[in-house]
């Protein structure tokens, strides 16, 4: 790997014409490809700059099919006007766009303006906003943008986003931007596959850890008992064998079937964003991937966050962030020297990056750094708390024994939990958890007891960081809203939700109901909730209300953050409050792409 | 004997219409929540190193959605191009709990002769530890029983060598000499086989089988003259998709 990569480095430092190879963790096979492939038969996607930026008040999108290759073979992704990522959008807060979307697909198809506040039908969710458009057919979304910063837009169809209908939105502010910058570069990330989305889903639902080449083995067994002793590793190992659960179970699709891409360019090839000695340059990350949860930094840069999920925050800067599916993180570096650097964001299982180079200098790029190990789950992202020794071995396999579903009338997700003191807004919810009566049964594998704070934690992999390279990592709990918080009001109820799976099944849902079988979650309009969510699995999921801010309970009540999409790491727990301001039918999921068709709520505002 | 063969296709048939006719709710906000799929395992297909060379052919596969599937699995052994061993089961299959599965249906041997037909309830999962477990008590016509105890494991030795410990016990309630099958703990099958994933859905593999015949079986077997235990190098390839 070592070699492969500065082999790379020097063929990139060599400035050689287009490579074509595959990327992934089998790098070094992949070499073999050079040169074999001639050129590539892309739409508007074949330069290194990224997709074109479009701009005014009326749009022409056409979503159709465009042949693309990413990885040595000629496949075809569904593009909006021929290009993946789609075109970037540059709209002015406080005009009216008009967007004619025609599907020349064989399928029918939708486009979602994601984090922008909008009337419900022009939300682009097939069966909630409208009928989605049908093929040959062209829909009119008309909406005032009243808001400014980096969003994006994308499919609401099908699984058609992994297949390359996606782009981002920029939206200029209508008074002066609190950020000042020389020059902004949208960093659109995303995962590419060869395979077709259905059949990766298949692929999942007959063997979950198909796409998973990091299970444990028994060299690993053997090092632990050469260490350990005997003794030590069953018990260690114990929890994991009665659980039947793998502590390496980062990612459901990994780097073994996705080429990661920064604004529509692999990473041998590498996006390319200028800038001059001295700018202020504002990079716009949006992390419009399927399934990829990415770390992101600029060795030899600190960055500085302005803006998350496109609203402005309290400047932090920090060395590394996550950005989970679906987010957005507008940072701020000062490049002083005429040096290149590198843009590099991996993913959560370390199974693949991709990169780019922020260059003054078409001609230079920067060294690529290696991957960080892959991190392996632990005790507290089981929701188990640090507290070892606790959880002998019959700890964890009676879980399905401990049924708290007798306790009913603490169904705070049915009844409102009024009978409780209410928390103060902004601090989040310090109340018992409950795990319901539907969270029991074949459809749930795992109950976090003792769910951990899921604000101030990094996240896994990232947590011993600052300890291990002196990055500092970006938390939740860092981000404070620029402006006062717009509703002060105290949430008049709190709801509780269970972030739920089965993940040898494969199945996924919310308090164990998934969507096809659940009732919509109502709220009152005008009311101001707090929406409690635990995550009873061990992956992180990225979970995203549409229609209404998701309003982060970071500990500041007076500037509270407003997100559009918000991580909850696994076995942990987070608070957000909620503004009922949109009547209509809302979606309420979870944005990894094979998780949302079940881990998915109507939000019913009336 | 007909009819029940009949009466067992056409619960199949009523079996696989209602479970491709379940009407979901689509999830049109996305993609297809519990698309119907469909599964063929061929766990074993190998030839066994003995005088006649048999072939062997052990697999499952599934047609359904995420809790209800119906379910087939077959064994069949082929020896000197004569079909020995032909066992079918078709299966309602349920899942009850994380990780275990509820099945109920008939199974039917077609060889060797005379051929018997059984009713079916069984367990499969995966047990703590992961250990995959396949068990069924079966029912036959007189008043015959049996009862299958199957356990697997898969031990790693890299992400794509792996060794596959399996072992299949077989009990009876009655005697049954036209098969040469007696009552009580009948035979026992373990084998070991290291298999190399060139992808996941497509494996190679060499490994040893060992079986012995126990108790009334055993008998029967030294009265025909033959071995009551066998130990054979096999070759073979597994492959599902």
């Amino acid at each position: 790997m070592k070699d492969t990569r500065s082999l790379m480095a020097r063929l990139n430092n060599a400035s050689l014409s287009r490579r074509h190879f595959v990327t992934g963790v089998a790098a070094g096979g992949a070499l073999a490809g050079l040169g074999v492939f001639p050129g590539r038969s892309y739409g508007s996607t074949a330069t290194n700059n990224g997709p074109q930026t479009l701009r005014g008040k009326q749009y022409d999108l056409s979503i159709g099919y465009q042949p693309v290759n990413f990885t040595g073979r000629e496949r075809t992704a569904t593009a909006v006007n021929g290009s993946v990522p789609a075109p970037v959008l540059r709209w002015r807060e406080g005009e009216r766009v008009t967007l004619r979307v025609t599907n020349n697909l064989a399928h029918d198809s939708s486009i979602h303006w994601h984090g922008i506040i909008l009337p419900t039908e022009m939300d682009g969710v097939p069966g909630l906003s409208f009928d989605g458009i049908k093929p040959g057919e062209t829909f009119e979304y008309q909406f005032d943008v009243n808001q400014s910063g980096t969003y994006w837009y994308h499919s609401h169809s099908g699984f058609q986003e992994q297949t390359g209908v996606y782009g981002a939105i920029v939206i200029d502010p209508k008074e002066p931007d609190p950020v000042s910058y020389d020059r902004d570069h949208v960093v659109l990330l995303s995962d590419w596959s060869d395979e077709a989305p259905e059949d990766i889903y298949a692929k999942l639902k007959k063997m979950s850890d198909y796409y998973n080449f990091r299970e444990r083995t028994a060299g690993d067994l053997w090092r632990d008992i050469k260490q350990k002793g005997i003794a030590q590793t069953w018990n260690d190992r114990a929890m994991w064998n009665q659980m039947r659960m793998s502590d390496r179970d980062l990612s459901d699709v990994t780097g073994y079937t996705y080429t990661f891409l920064m604004n529509g360019v692999t990473p041998d090839d590498g996006w390319q964003g200028l800038f001059a000695r001295g700018d202020r340059v504002r990079l716009r990350f949006i992390n419009a991937a399927a399934m990829t949860i990415f770390d992101v930094r600029i060795p030899g840069l600190k960055m500085t966050v302005v803006a998350s999920d496109g609203q402005n925050i309290e400047p932090v800067t920090v060395d590394e962030f996550r950005i989970g599916v679906a987010e957005t993180y507008d940072v701020i570096v000062e490049p002083s020297d005429d040096s290149a650097y590198t843009i590099f964001a991996q993913s959560i299982d370390r199974t693949g990056y991709t990169r780019g180079t922020l260059t003054p200098d078409a001609s230079v790029t920067a060294a690529v750094p290696a991957m960080d190990p892959a991190p392996l789950l632990g005790h507290r992202d089981m929701g188990m708390g640090m507290d070892h020794s606790m959880h002998g071995m019959g700890g964890m396999s009676d879980m399905q024994g401990m049924d708290h579903s007798n306790m009913s009338g603490m169904d705070h997700s049915q009844h409102g939990g009024n009978t409780k003191k209410m928390d103060k807004a902004g601090f989040g919810s310090s109340r018992p958890i409950t795990h319901v009566k539907s969270e029991f049964g074949p459809q749930v594998d795992m109950r976090a007891d003792n769910p951990q704070n899921g604000l101030s934690d990094p996240g896994i992999g990232l947590r011993d960081h600052q300890r291990l390279y002196g990055r500092r990592v970006l938390t939740y709990a860092d981000i404070c809203n620029l402006y006062p918080t717009i509703d002060p009001r105290e949430p008049g109820r709190e709801i509780e939700l269970h972030l739920t799976g089965n993940m040898s099944r494969y199945m996924w849902s919310i308090n164990g109901i998934k969507f096809a079988a659940a009732e919509p979650l109502q709220l009152a309009f005008g009311e101001r909730v707090r929406i409690t969510l635990i995550n009873d699995t061990m992956m992180t999921h990225p979970i995203h209300l549409h229609g209404m801010w998701s309003e982060l309970e970071t500990g500041y009540p007076e500037y509270i953050p407003r997100k559009h999409v918000v991580i909850v790491q696994p076995g942990s727990k987070i608070s957000y409050l909620v503004t009922a301001d949109a009547i209509g039918r809302w979606a309420y999921h979870c944005h990894l792409l094979y998780h949302m068709p079940g881990m998915f709520r109507e939000v019913r505002v009336s | 004997m007909k009819s029940a063969s009949q009466k067992t296709t056409f619960l199949l048939l009523a079996l696989l219409a209602s479970l491709t006719s379940t009407v979901s709710i689509s999830a049109v906000a996305g993609g297809k929540d519990d698309p119907l799929l469909a599964m063929v395992l061929v766990d074993e297909f190998e030839i066994r190193d003995a005088d006649d060379q048999p072939l062997v052919l052990d697999g499952q596969g599934w047609v359904g959605k995420d809790l209800q599937k119906l379910w087939l699995k077959t064994e069949f052994e082929r020896v000197d191009g004569n079909t020995e061993e032909a066992e079918l089961q078709a299966l309602y299959s349920r899942s009850v709990a994380r990780y275990w599965d509820f099945q109920l249906g008939l199974r039917k041997d077609f060889k060797p002769t005379p051929d018997r037909s059984w009713a079916v309830i069984g367990w499969q999962g995966l047990a703590p530890y992961f250990f995959e477990i396949d068990t069924a008590l079966f029912v036959g016509e007189s008043g015959r029983t049996a009862l299958r105890l199957a356990a697997e494991y898969e031990l790693l030795f890299t992400q794509r060598l792996i060794l596959t410990p399996d072992i299949e016990i077989n009990f009876y309630g009655h005697n049954d000499e036209d098969l040469g099958v007696g009552s009580g703990l009948s035979d026992v099958q373990a084998g070991l086989r290291l298999r190399y994933e060139i992808r996941r859905e497509f494996a190679p593999y060499i490994g040893v089988n060992w079986s012995r015949k126990y108790g009334n079986t055993a008998d029967f077997a030294r009265s025909d003259g033959e071995d009551i235990d066998d130990t054979q190098l096999v070759i073979g390839i597994r492959a599902w998709f």
